[in-house]
């Protein structure tokens, strides 16, 4: 196709409405370059850290300044909506707390924690353009930026074999994923002649409704949902997550477990509820896309991965491990957002990924306090920890009773809306079905009760191994009462979340 | 600055607002140099103060209280709440704060603010006997160290002071606040609110088998709780609008538990569309009971209970018998009953079937206990049975009966979990079979615990005696051979606790007993009120029932409408 002056000027325009993005972009490459003009400099580490600050905040700013009314960019490659910004903003707050967190963690020397900060500011590019992909090729580029810089900040301590072997692992299961998604793409395109996935619902309308064709469709969107199931580690493309997790260098992990997780969200929601349904009434994805009900589907794989990571961190006593199998449970509640497929149920994702960035984020920051000081993120390191280092060991409670959904706090008031979000479809089109879904995550919260009671047992009930005082820098301290106080603030004041989530959510793009 | 629209706000809100004081001095220790012994020192004035204030409060509400009152009118009706506090809390969620009293309520109110208080007393080191003594229990204060030493436990009382009191504090507010919430998110809140410090208080500072208890106690409840939380969605989602606190009418739905009962009086749930097959009343109303049940604790799900007090310490056994598990019950009367009338109806045999259970199968269980504090607990378990059997009978009398058994086991079974401690701190240990003869050394001991298990296994003239009688006599009528099953209950309760007297206090007396000190000023403070209430109750029970009657009436007429 020849290039059109009209597509010209629309990126021109375009571009206006892109400058969070461009500041991310041109920031990488600057911070490389400052890693390089930097080198000879005692305070490095620092310097570099406030520059990343500094181009998350810029990026912030200009995110900040942008009015949430839904529009498509680049001749309807990405959607600027305030859905999407939403997004935007837990990536840049996970960027910038994952910046605060490495910085002392001594996961990283200060000769190497440059490129690491870049590239964390590249993934938050990347998950930008995965929560506001709205084009077949855009999605998949857009993940691919994601898993590329992944894979290298996985294995990023040279010489230790388990970080090898999780970015080995990762590359590999990430790349069948995305082999997988890409072949689904391409008969998506083939049978419905677009790559606009704003243009899928009224374009499968259109499709034969002869069994090779349906069959195609069925195969495509299995294959696609992959790409996006194993960004947000579902059953059955999780498997990658305990070992990457473990593996990875924890402040990476903690932010693995929130940014890429909440992307994948954004996009699953944009597929499912923005784009595959027929204007987000129940029966017209069903119907649409080979007679498969797709929210059951969907509620299906909710159920299995919630109860399949639940029961799989039981006999875990790594905590870095533990808590990764504790977030493919989380991915399996938050499914239960996308399986209700209506405006609640998607609102329900956008509160819970709110919640579980800072709760997790919280609880990785206090598996570094441990693991930095003793050494390990073994439960038996965490012994006495009420002793050891009360903040700690009392935020670290904070932050686990949120995951189990105990009110008062931010894991209590986005896994009420997830119910809501379920039981709300109960008198209806497989209304059974879902009340059955919400029993199934009722059970499942006194199963992760039980693993998370461990730690907090290991830390208030046993005696420690030694009386030493776990020493930590002051910022964590801050830290950890920041994410704890946020924890139980907004369990208590929930009007601001819920006006947030929604307004946003009523500026969906849907082309 | 106490009146009586926000009595309920001061009861609900002083304990928290002295675990900010506490915590406030524990973050500012470092910076003043504080010493570890004032912190201790402090954080138990400010638990004794706060808990005082607090029973205070809730004493002015009792007396505020005017049974006769129309109360607050919902959809013209009266309800006879009072005490009104209300306000919007989370409007996307159409919750509100929404506090009141009503004469079940009332009474519950009463008896929380009552045993909060003697817990906290029973919280205290003693301060009595000398070093010697002192020594005895385990509460030298100097020693460090985190009291795991299996040969010589130190005493609750003296670890980790300013978390304990925290925790207990917390907990108050999570009682009172379940007791007087009327907005159905509310009073879940609440509730789970009171689980993470009951879950810490059984695990740090409990017995030999800690971990074990709080755990199972914590997954019970919590497999209850979330049951509920289901149940409380389901309700709310076939529940028509209703008039929030700032007079706009809220979105589609309500959470107001007055306005909920009226439209489930109205059938407004009866109609609901089924779930899995079931009628939906029948459904929610199995959820709530489960949730509910195994607080009381109800036969299949009474298991963690004796594990649970056996392993914590003496007054958070206290608040475990004394309230906790009042809110089974109180929990039904307040969304079983009047929210799913025709689903009441239905139960109430099944209701009946567990409560004989529980008052027969506990009392066995008890006659075969060693461990004394373990025989109180399922004594515990089998008294709450009556309250279950009255609940079930649904006449007048064995209604108030059952509301009566709850408030008069709330106060004998925390006296009974009293003097355990007081000889379980002397003796550490609990084994029966290895006492004797005690009542010669321990005259004052063996007088009051007589009064207790007397007050306990229905001696005309005390307090168990009127509710066990009501609920009987009321129940008669509608489940004769229930009741006289149940009945025979009796009998085996005096065997338990005759034998158990026996067998502490009478025959020959063990020489490693002799000089033990008699109960100090410090137990007599806790168990006295308690005693002077258990006789008091006994002669005037219309004290409690001229409270609770004409609420239990409204809650009768709603069920069976005449």
């Amino acid at each position: 196709m020849d290039i059109q002056p009209f597509m010209v000027a629309e990126n021109v325009r375009s571009a206006g409405w892109f400058r969070p993005e461009l500041v991310l972009t041109l920031g990488t490459l600057v911070l490389f370059l400052l890693d390089l003009l930097w080198r000879r400099s005692e305070a490095r580490a620092r310097l570099l850290g406030g520059a990343t600050l500094l181009v998350l905040g810029l990026a912030a700013l200009l995110l900040a300044a942008q009015p949430g009314t839904p529009q498509s960019l680049f001749n309807g490659m990405i959607a600027n909506d305030a859905f999407a910004s939403f997004f935007k903003w837990i990536f840049l707050a996970g960027g910038a707390l994952t910046v605060l967190i490495a910085g002392p963690s001594k996961a990283y020397p200060p000769s190497r924690i440059g490129p690491f900060y870049a590239l964390l500011v590249s993934i938050v590019l990347g998950l930008f353009l995965m929560a506001s992909a709205t084009d077949l090729l855009m999605i998949y580029m857009s993940i691919e930026l994601v898993s590329m810089v992944s894979y290298v900040l996985a294995g990023y301590s040279k010489g230790d074999r388990k970080a090898s072997e999780a970015a080995l692992k990762y590359v590999i299961f990430g790349g069948v994923a995305s082999g997988a998604m890409l072949f689904g793409m391409s008969y998506l395109y083939g049978m419905l002649g677009t790559t606009d996935i704003t243009r899928f619902a009224d374009a499968i309308a259109r499709v034969p409704a002869t069994v090779p064709y349906r069959l195609g469709l069925i195969l495509a969107v299995v294959l696609v949902s992959s790409g996006v199931g194993y960004k947000i580690a579902a059953v059955p493309w999780h498997m990658w997550a305990p070992d990457v997790y473990e593996g990875a260098p924890t402040p990476f992990t903690a932010f693995l477990s929130t940014g890429p997780k909440a992307a994948g969200f954004a996009l699953a929601a944009r597929l499912l509820w923005g784009s595959l349904d027929v204007r987000g009434s129940m029966g017209g994805l069903s119907v649409a896309v080979g007679n498969v009900p797709w929210p059951a589907v969907v509620g299906v794989l909710s159920a299995v991965t919630m109860t399949l990571g639940n029961l799989t961190a039981l006999p875990q006593t790594n905590l870095k491990r533990l808590l990764a199998y504790s977030s493919i449970a989380h991915a399996g509640y938050a499914l239960m957002g996308l399986a209700a497929n209506s405006f609640v149920g998607t609102q329900a994702v956008m509160v819970y990924m709110l919640a579980y960035l800072i709760m997790n984020l919280g609880a990785f920051l206090a598996v570094i306090v441990v693991e930095r000081f003793t050494g390990s993120p073994s439960i038996f390191e965490f012994r006495g920890l009420s002793h050891r280092a009360p903040l700690a060991a009392v935020s670290m409670a904070v932050f686990l009773f949120a995951l189990t959904g105990l009110p008062p706090s931010i894991g209590f008031t986005g896994k009420y809306w997830l119910f809501v979000a379920v039981i709300e479809r109960f008198p209806g089109a497989g209304g059974t079905w879902y009340a059955a879904l919400a029993v199934v995550a009722a059970l499942n919260t006194a199963v992760a009760l039980y693993y998370y009671s461990r730690v907090l047992r290991a830390m208030f009930f046993e005696a420690p191994l030694t009386e030493t005082p776990v020493s930590y820098p002051t910022s964590y301290k801050w830290l950890l009462a920041g994410f704890a106080g946020a924890t139980v603030l907004f369990g208590i004041w929930v009007t601001p979340i819920m006006d947030w989530t929604r307004n946003s959510l009523g500026m969906f793009y849907r082309g | 600055m106490i009146r009586p629209d926000n009595v309920l706000v001061w009861a609900t809100f002083l304990p928290v607002i002295g675990a900010a004081l506490i915590l406030a001095l524990m973050s500012v220790r470092h910076f003043l140099g504080l010493p570890k012994r004032f912190l201790d020192q402090s954080s138990r004035w400010i638990t004794l103060v706060a808990s005082f204030l607090m029973m205070v409060t809730s004493i002015l509400a009792w007396a505020w209280f005017d049974p006769k009152a129309q109360g607050l009118l919902v959809q013209g009706k009266a309800t006879g709440v009072q005490m009104v506090n209300r306000g919007i809390w989370i409007r996307p969620f159409n919750v509100e704060w929404f506090v009141g009293v009503d004469g079940l309520s009332i009474s519950m109110v009463l008896l929380t603010g009552l045993i909060s208080f003697v817990a906290a007393i029973a919280s205290m080191p003693w301060w009595q006997g000398g070093e010697k003594a002192i020594h005895m229990a385990g509460m030298d204060e100097d020693d460090h160290g985190h009291g795991n030493d299996e040969h010589h436990p130190k005493h609750f009382s003296v670890r980790m002071v300013p978390g304990y009191m925290i925790l207990l504090l917390l907990l108050m507010t999570g009682m009172m606040g379940t007791f007087v919430a009327l907005d159905m998110f509310l009073f879940y809140v609440f509730w789970e609110v009171m689980l993470l410090p009951m879950y810490f208080l059984i695990g740090v500072w409990g017995g030999p088998r800690r971990e074990y208890a709080a755990i199972k106690f914590f997954l019970y409840t919590l497999a209850g709780s979330v049951l509920m939380l289901l149940a409380i969605i389901a309700v709310y989602y076939r529940s028509l609008p209703a008039v929030l606190a700032d007079g706009t009418l809220s979105a589609k739905h309500t959470f107001n538990l007055l306005e909920l009962a009226a439209q489930g009086r109205a059938g407004q749930f009866a109609t609901a569309v089924p779930i899995f097959g079931f009628a939906f009343t029948k459904i929610v109303f199995v959820a709530f009971f489960i949730g509910f049940a195994i607080k009381i604790p109800m036969f299949p799900f009474h298991t963690w209970l004796p594990d649970a007090h056996v392993e914590a310490p003496t007054p958070i056994s206290v608040i475990l018998a004394g309230i906790l598990l009042k809110m089974g019950p109180y929990g039904i009367l307040r969304f079983n009953y009047p929210l799913l009338p025709d689903a009441t109806e239905w139960a109430a045999n099944g209701i009946a079937v567990f409560g004989v259970i529980n008052i027969i199968y506990a009392a066995y269980v008890a006659l075969a206990q060693r461990d004394i504090k373990k025989l109180v607990a399922y004594s515990s378990v089998s008294h709450m049975g009556f309250t279950l059997l009255g609940m079930a009978a649904m006449t007048p009398m064995a209604m108030s009966g059952a509301v009566l058994n709850m408030f008069t086991h709330g106060i004998i079974s925390p006296a009974l979990f009293l003097l355990v401690g007081v000889i379980y701190d002397r003796a550490h240990h609990r084994d029966m079979e290895r006492f004797g003869g005690l009542a010669k050394e321990l005259p004052e001991y063996a007088g009051l615990t007589g009064l207790a298990f007397f007050a306990s296994l229905g001696l005309p003239g005390l307090a168990g005696f009127v509710a066990e009688f009501m609920v009987l006599a009321g129940a008669f009528p509608v489940y004769l051979t229930f009741t006289v099953i149940s009945a025979t209950a009796v009998i085996i309760t005096a065997a338990y606790y005759l034998w158990a007297m026996q067998r502490v206090f009478l025959g020959k007396l063990n020489q490693a007993y002799v000089g033990f000190p008699d109960v100090n000023w410090r137990e007599r403070l806790t168990l006295y009120p308690l005693a002077a209430f258990m006789i008091f109750l006994g002669f005037y029970p219309q004290f409690i029932l001229h409270a609770i009657n004409p609420a239990l009436q409204m809650l009768i007429q709603n069920l069976r409408p005449v």
